[in-house]
């Protein structure tokens, strides 16, 4: 008798199409989930681009500029990163980082029925990985972008708002790349990583689960 | 009297032990079946009888304790995940009772579905699942979601879900026991015209009196052990009518 086949897996690229549908029409709760996103990188970019912005303020070395910086309230003895700041990020990242894998936990739980039903139809561990990783990672990235973007525009905001013409004299634009590719590294490692426990807990459902009787 | 090569399911000594905390739950306690091709069974029993596990059992969703079951001359038990799931996906074919469509996919993306794991590209999966939707009436439902047609026409998709990969076997979980009285008498009709046009065995689990007047063999699980098998002509269902409708 011949040997019954291995079910093969489906390419990264068929799995992103069936994703895509998913995430497109669940577009309300990819925006929940991506707001925590948004929100803590918008904050890690806005933290970051006034700490360049003010270094550079006062590495200009200019009396002038050292009154306004002394009128705002900074300290310029000498430029650097504040530690109790870095805490703050790093708190601010983690809460974000509990929050995506809540939300693909709950989602995970949410949809028992249609991974069951997946398997039934002959879909291997694998694909339910990946589809997990592909909708995770979407919204990471998506929200990732969100957040450079607010996070940029708030700061550059407040920072004129603050200095008036003084920060377009000296702006860091180096800075302000760097503080980019820092917060997009960041957002989209963070959102991948937020994705292994949720995508593994769902590749473990079995078939059985599609034939649960409770909505 | 059928042969060995007429038997698609081959169930023996099939039992099922379930471990809570300390106690022992016997959900099965050995159970013989066999099912022939082209046969339209019905396993019948309480809830709490054991039959949706025999029912998972046969369908290769779960595994038994103790004992076998065969498909097709192949043993469930002798397979790794991956030629299970191969197994699931060109063998198979599942119709629940709630239905189970993907929500966010339209009715053509659901039927294409088992299509794309068997390894087809997505634009000939969507070929053949328009050709299968047309089949069971819903060829102008191609785009719509589920949330969009009638419960009667999401278990038409389901059902055309079912059968793309063209199976051998379709296993239908109570497929009427969601639907209204003259919906699940059209989608009994329908699964009794696709049996005969596709020459698939149909396994069911139900407690529609309907469904077991249009089955070849019903088993009767009781206590998880199969009380009773009987085939057609000698089981005589009468429960009366509805609206002036027999029921079987």
């Amino acid at each position: 008798m011949e040997k019954i086949p291995e079910q093969k897996h489906v390419s990264w690229g068929v799995t992103f199409n069936v994703s895509w549908a998913g995430i497109r029409r669940r577009f309300f709760r990819s925006l929940v989930t991506m707001s925590g996103v948004v929100l803590a990188i918008a904050f890690l970019t806005y933290m970051q681009i006034m700490n360049k912005i003010v270094n550079a303020l006062i590495d200009a070395h200019d009396p002038v500029l050292d009154a306004v910086l002394q009128a705002a309230g900074v300290e310029i003895h000498e430029s650097g990163s504040n530690d109790s700041i870095l805490l703050l990020i790093i708190l601010s990242l983690l809460a974000c980082f509990v929050g995506i894998v809540n939300s693909m936990l709950m989602s995970v739980t949410e949809r028992i029925k249609e991974i069951g039903t997946l398997k039934c139809l002959g879909a291997l561990d694998g694909f339910i990985v990946r589809s997990y990783f592909i909708e995770s990672s979407v919204q990471g990235v998506a929200g990732t972008c969100l957040g450079c973007l607010l996070g940029m525009v708030v700061s550059i905001t407040v920072a004129f708002m603050s200095y008036k013409m003084h920060v377009a004299a000296h702006f860091p634009w180096l800075g302000l790349f760097e503080a980019l590719g820092i917060s997009l590294l960041t957002g989209t490692l963070l959102s991948i990583s937020a994705a292994i426990l949720p995508a593994y807990m769902a590749a473990k459902k079995q078939p059985v689960d599609a034939m649960r009787v409770e909505e | 009297m059928s042969t060995q090569e007429d038997i698609i399911v081959k169930a023996r000594g099939v039992t099922k032990v379930y471990t809570m905390g300390a106690e022992k739950v016997h959900a099965l306690r050995g159970i013989d079946l066999d099912v022939r091709r082209g046969e339209y069974l019905s396993i019948l029993g309480p809830s709490g009888s054991g039959k949706s596990t025999f029912f998972n059992m046969v369908g290769g969703l779960d595994r038994p304790t103790e004992g076998h079951v065969e498909i097709d001359g192949y043993s469930l038990s002798d397979l790794n995940q991956k030629q299970l799931a191969w197994v699931r996906c060109h063998k198979m074919g599942y119709i629940f009772q709630s239905f189970n469509l993907i929500m966010t996919m339209t009715a053509l993306e659901n039927v294409a579905l088992p299509r794309i794991f068997a390894g087809e590209t997505p634009a000939k999966a969507r070929e053949a699942a328009a050709e299968i939707l047309n089949v069971v009436g819903l060829g102008h439902r191609l785009t719509h979601l589920p949330s969009q047609v009638s419960g009667g026409q999401q278990q038409r998709i389901a059902i055309a879900r079912a059968l793309v990969n063209k199976p051998s076997i379709v296993l239908a979980d109570e497929p009427t026991g969601n639907l209204d009285l003259h919906t699940g008498e059209e989608i009994i009709a329908l699964l009794g015209d696709l049996k005969t046009k596709f020459g698939i065995t149909i396994i069911t689990a139900t407690h529609d009196m309907k469904m077991l007047s249009a089955s070849d063999t019903v088993v009767w699980i009781k206590d998880g052990q199969a009380d009773r098998i009987a085939h057609r002509g000698e089981f005589d269902i009468s429960v009366g009518t509805i609206d002036g409708k027999t029921l079987a």
